[in-house]
């Protein structure tokens, strides 16, 4: 009978603390983190076919070309876990990788604006739409994880759910920092004296 | 001249707490409103005329009828300071249109004045209606047509090709699937209305007619009500023979047990009877806002950035 009442009476404290809101936050930002992933799975997973694409045009400039396929090996390269989120630095890494991919596509689909027979190509232009679609997507997903840690941060850092964050050292999560965003969208600095 | 100098810092902060109320009002204006979901077909450029805009709708109001997918076409003079894509993203995900469980909406938005159009597609839907799939149809069927300011034509022959898509999907079917849940809304009521029925009725009717003929009375009445409600003469006979039996065991109960208790079981039938009351009336609540003229949202589409953009 009395264990009944303590465990009543924690579970009260426990939901008056917010300690059921962590939980529930936590998967929150978790699953949409995963959906960011899956997002940025698919860009990764696109390349290989524009590549391939690209590369039929003969003349296509090769130093944009090779920058996409490096970014992307790197960004694939990369080991993503859930525990990436609680790791600022790797997290960091792992944002900047994908930047770096996103802006030489972005390029790459520039540049290939100058290439009539790209242009022209049934097979290229269906590409594009599937990386615009993509793109959109990981838009959606990013916003979506700020949302959730956004949620998840006011509550670790609010009384009296701080507490309840201090006790089980719950860390505020990383967002996607504007800083971060300002490195990466920089454009590339254009050397011609570098081979 | 203290006094005034408080007096005078304090005008200052209040007017620096009107200027920043000020510009955050300014600051929260910027975003387009979503306008509210009232039918298939909403126009606030003011482009289509009322004919034009019945048609579409009673097209999407047959499709949804058909299929069950809601399809909605917003047309706005422009969508700035916003990209195409987030404004309908946005909008897609305050309507969330697409059926509770099933979540299949899609939305297409005509920004009149920046000369495009986005296809927002949720995200059951994104297999019937794949990017590319929706590029196509926007660069075939809409934009050409747009083009020669022909907004309705092009609306008219995207919608056409949309619908197509989605009746190639597997999707539940509405018609069969609003059927049964009704059938079923309606077993259960009719079980919970004649229990009831016969419960309190039974004890008024007894007391009156006596225990053999009310319960033979009670059986008829809810035979008929059974007849009413099912139209089938198997289940008001059993509805029938059930409640008479009810009645007339309960009857000897009732007096095995004495009359003292009666009128606390009274009392207690007819509270359930109201509250039993209120669960039929949100059932046809909810039938009426799926089949009338109403148009509302499922509630069930999420949008996750899925579908393609062009312009004219």
């Amino acid at each position: 009978m009395k264990n009944w009442i303590l465990a009543i009476l924690a579970a009260v404290a426990l939901s008056g603390c917010g300690y059921n809101d962590f939980q529930r936050l936590d998967e929150q930002t978790k699953s949409s983190w995963s959906e960011v992933l899956n997002q940025y799975q698919r860009r990764a997973d696109l390349v290989p076919n524009i590549v391939a694409t690209v590369k039929g045009e003969a003349a296509f400039e090769q130093e944009t070309l090779t920058k996409v396929i490096e970014a992307r090996a790197k960004a694939t390269s990369m080991q993503v876990t859930p525990e990436t989120l609680n790791n600022p630095e790797a997290f960091k890494k792992f944002q900047a990788a994908q930047g770096e991919l996103g802006s030489a596509l972005s390029r790459l689909m520039m540049v290939s604006e100058q290439y009539p027979n790209l242009k022209s190509n049934q097979g290229f232009s269906d590409l594009r739409v599937q990386l615009e679609g993509t793109e959109n997507r990981i838009t959606v997903a990013r916003n979506r994880y700020i949302q959730a840690v956004q949620e998840y941060n006011v509550l670790a850092r609010s009384f009296p759910s701080n507490l309840t964050a201090m006790v089980f050292s719950y860390q505020p999560k990383p967002s996607f920092a504007v800083q971060n965003e300002a490195a990466i969208s920089a454009p590339p600095v254009v050397d011609f004296n570098k081979k | 001249m203290p006094l005034s100098r408080t007096s005078q810092s304090w005008r200052y902060v209040l007017a620096l707490g009107f200027f920043l109320l000020g510009s955050a009002h300014l600051w929260g204006q910027e975003l387009l409103p979503v306008p509210a979901l009232s039918r298939h077909v909403i126009d606030t450029s003011g482009t289509l005329s009322q004919v034009q805009l019945q048609a579409l709708d009673a097209k999407l109001s047959a499709f949804e009828a058909a299929s069950g997918a809601q399809v909605v076409v917003l047309m706005v003079p422009t969508t700035q300071p916003e990209d195409i894509a987030s404004y309908a993203n946005r909008v897609g995900s305050t309507w969330k249109i697409g059926r509770k469980d099933i979540g299949d909406g899609l939305l297409l938005v005509v920004a009149k004045n920046d000369r495009k159009l986005r296809i927002e597609v949720a995200r059951a839907l994104e297999g019937a209606v794949p990017d590319l799939a929706a590029k196509r149809v926007i660069d075939q069927a809409i934009s050409p047509r747009f083009k020669q300011g022909d907004f309705a034509g092009g609306l008219d022959a995207g919608l056409e090709q949309i619908m197509a898509l989605i009746r190639g999907e597997a999707l539940p079917a509405p018609v069969a699937a609003r059927e049964n849940t009704q059938a079923g809304f309606q077993w259960m009521d009719l079980a919970v209305f004649l229990f009831f029925v016969v419960a309190i009725g039974g004890t008024i009717v007894r007391r009156i007619l006596g225990n053999r003929l009310g319960s033979v009375a009670m059986g008829g009445v809810a035979g008929t009500i059974a007849m009413v409600m099912t139209s089938s003469i198997a289940i008001a006979v059993l509805a029938a023979i059930v409640a008479a039996v009810f009645t007339l065991v309960s009857s000897m109960r009732q007096f095995s047990q004495g009359p003292g208790r009666h009128n606390g079981g009274f009392g207690g039938g007819s509270g359930g009877g109201w509250s039993s009351g209120g669960g039929w009336s949100s059932g046809g609540g909810g039938g009426g806002g799926g089949g009338g003229g109403g148009f509302s949202s499922g509630g069930g589409g999420g949008f996750g950035g899925g579908g393609a953009s062009g312009g004219w």
